[in-house]
């Protein structure tokens, strides 16, 4: 059974949609990364789960209880700020310890002065801080304890956050782009730890990112939002191979996915340079395409006599790879090319290339940016005219 | 560097702050003056800062044995208190709610809050001291304290101290469980010290110097805060021993002197309210 399910849930503020009609469900253990460009509800998706937000429609589920119209307090989820939001006047054990006091005290015990003299508690704040130096050195933080955040570094800060979240055993646990903060080696190192605590913890993670290296990276599923509607769910390597939608193959991957217009003829059959894809769907025929091709899948020669001939038009060296950006002659559109620098080394800026494609990476989507299944029917051959 | 540092500028500045202190603390000067010269010398044709002869102790005595000083200072620091207290409990929730929470009301409740700036204690003294009258409350620390209970000037200057506050923090700690009394008084109310410090200062020095209020609705003595003690005393003396009355004042303007003195540091950081680090 799932242990979080979102169904339906839809959002508008002064009459913007930004939720319509979000489902997503977790399994026990799950880490889930919720994916997608700013602005896109991705927060706000999280907001909702957390009670920090209302939901104009829609239903949660979390551990099997329906929760829409319970306190976010009382849902037992713990979140993990993108500001760490940690309490500026505490230190940090005090912070780490502040979710477990509020549940396991009562009012009377927690007042001051008053509460100390109370029977019992004695007990409970012992365990409390028994608690509290576990968590910190499962985090290592145990040396920070007696620090306030404002003299703790980022890298620091977000740990005692993660500590804080953790410390109360919660059913669900939601991050909102929590490395958003920190520098770009410490986040590379954070991404490893976060996911080591998520398998030695198992608490379903809902982790907020806009950041697709990061959700690739860690997630064991990757939701992909855009413009308020979750595109597609799935695992990693299938979310990038084969993306449900136009805009999930552009979103991720870097650089972007070449996307060119092309035309499906009656018989719905595509034909691209020296490509011949058959279109399996029943999507009307005759009709204009968009054929997407990643840029590690083409590949670049100097072979005067290919389909599509292109000019380079400059490249970018990033060390282990070399992205080569070109303009095709015949439709003027641009193709990305991702090559090894070996590749690279005999073109130059101007030079005239041949572009191929590799013929089975090739996807298919209608205008309207659904995926077309499309099977590659023959690759014919070289001398062929460009199609465009 | 110590040549430029006499520089013209620099001396034409020095010149301009010194000539206005001069203005602004002449008459206090004055007063600690006058209050240790004897009747006679009070009254001579001569102007001299230094007294001829000093009376300090004669006049002092003077002001503290024919009114009750001690009740005087008492009052003040027992009604200054109580307004401070009773602002603050009232005005930081009020300025939580308006800040961080969403409810149909609050764009209403922030007219009536500039309404309220707007109007001055002088325009509802008489409604105001007609109800005490019927209420038979007159001549009381309640007549006192109860129209400054609620300060608008409060409401508004937590509220804009309030939204600078990161709303993560405050939703951070409705996930930990705190309700929304917990959360002011453990997450807001900690971190507002600021504010509530450059309140305190508003505050306190308006209320103890305040005489318009306690004459309207004070007329026995024991009630008396120290400027209409002050008032008191001059009738008693019929307003002639200047030395007198000059050192009565002395003694009512030395705490909140003192008090600034002492926490000068924490009041200037108040006032210019340095903003939280989250």
């Amino acid at each position: 059974m799932s242990i979080l399910a979102l169904r339906n849930i839809a959002k508008c503020f002064g009459g913007n949609a930004i939720l319509k009609g979000v489902s997503l469900e977790a399994e026990e253990g799950e880490f889930i990364a919720l994916v997608g460009p700013s602005g896109c509800g991705k927060s706000t998706l999280l907001r909702i789960m957390a009670g920090l937000d209302h939901a104009d429609g829609g239903e949660i589920v979390i551990s099997g209880r329906e929760v829409s119209s319970v306190a976010a307090a009382d849902r037992n989820v713990a979140m993990v700020f993108q500001s760490y939001a940690l309490y500026p006047h505490l230190t940090a054990g005090q912070n780490v310890a502040v979710p477990l006091a509020m549940r396991r005290l009562t009012a009377v015990q927690r007042f001051p002065f008053i509460g100390n003299l109370l029977p019992g508690q004695r007990q409970i704040r012992a365990d409390i801080q028994r608690q509290v130096k576990e968590m910190a050195a499962a985090l290592k933080i145990d040396h920070l304890l007696d620090r306030k955040p404002g003299q703790m570094s980022g890298g620091q800060r977000q740990r005692v956050a993660l500590a804080r979240a953790m410390v109360r055993h919660p059913s669900v646990f939601l991050m909102d782009e929590p490395l958003s903060n920190l520098d770009a080696n410490l986040r590379v190192h954070a991404r490893g730890e976060i996911v080591e605590l998520h398998r030695r913890a198992g608490v379903p993670t809902l982790y907020v990112t806009h950041d697709q290296s990061e959700a690739l990276s860690m997630a064991d599923r990757v939701a992909v939002m855009i413009g308020g509607t979750l595109l597609q769910l799935a695992p990693p390597q299938e979310i990038y191979d084969d993306p449900a939608h136009i805009d999930v193959a552009r979103f991720l991957g870097q650089p972007r996915i070449n996307v060119v217009e092309t035309r499906m003829d009656a018989s719905g059959v595509v034909r691209f340079g020296a490509l011949t894809l058959a279109v399996e769907n029943s999507a009307p025929r005759d009709a204009a395409v968009m054929l997407g091709v990643r840029p590690e899948f083409v590949r670049l020669n100097g072979n005067p006599n290919g389909t599509l001939k292109a000019r380079v038009e400059r490249t970018e060296f990033l060390g282990s790879e070399v992205i080569v950006h070109t303009r095709l002659d015949a439709i003027g559109e641009a193709i990305v090319a991702k090559v090894t620098p070996v590749e690279a080394s005999v073109l130059s800026d101007g030079m005239p290339v041949s572009v191929e494609i590799e013929p089975d990476r090739a996807m298919l989507f209608a205008m309207t940016g659904e995926r077309l299944q499309a099977r590659t029917v023959a690759v014919a051959p070289t001398l062929e005219k460009a199609h465009g | 560097m110590s040549a430029h540092s006499l520089s013209l500028g620099r001396i034409l500045r020095f010149a301009i702050l010194t000539l206005g202190a001069l203005i602004f603390l002449a008459p206090y000067i004055f007063m600690i003056s006058t209050a240790g010269k004897a009747q006679s010398e009070i009254f001579s044709s001569s102007l001299t800062l230094i007294p001829e002869q000093w009376s300090y102790v004669e006049n002092f005595t003077k002001a503290l044995s024919r009114v009750s000083m001690l009740t005087l200072l008492l009052n003040g620091v027992i009604v200054c208190a109580m307004i401070f207290v009773v602002q603050v409990v009232v005005a930081i929730p009020c300025a939580y709610a308006m800040a961080k929470l969403k409810f149909r009301a609050a764009r209403l409740m922030m007219v009536l809050v500039m309404l309220g700036l707007l109007v001055p204690i002088h325009a509802t003294a008489l409604p105001l001291y007609v109800a005490f009258d019927r209420l038979a409350v007159l001549n009381s620390y309640t007549a006192l304290v109860a129209p400054f209970s609620i300060s608008v000037f409060a409401i508004f200057l937590f509220l804009q101290f309030f939204r600078a506050l990161p709303d993560d923090l405050i939703q951070a700690a409705r996930l930990d469980g705190m309700s929304e009394i917990g959360i002011v008084a453990r997450v807001v109310v900690p971190n507002a010290w600021p504010a509530i410090t450059a309140f305190a200062i508003f505050s306190v020095v308006a209320h103890w110097n305040d005489l318009f209020w306690p004459l309207v609705v004070v007329s026995n003595q024991d009630y008396a805060t120290p400027p209409l003690g002050l008032l008191f005393f001059r009738a008693a003396e019929a307003g002639d021993d200047y030395g007198a009355l000059m050192a009565a004042t002395l003694i009512i303007t030395l705490p909140l002197v003192a008090a600034f003195l002492i926490a000068q540091k924490r009041f200037v950081e108040g006032i210019t309210m340095t903003g939280l680090k989250g």
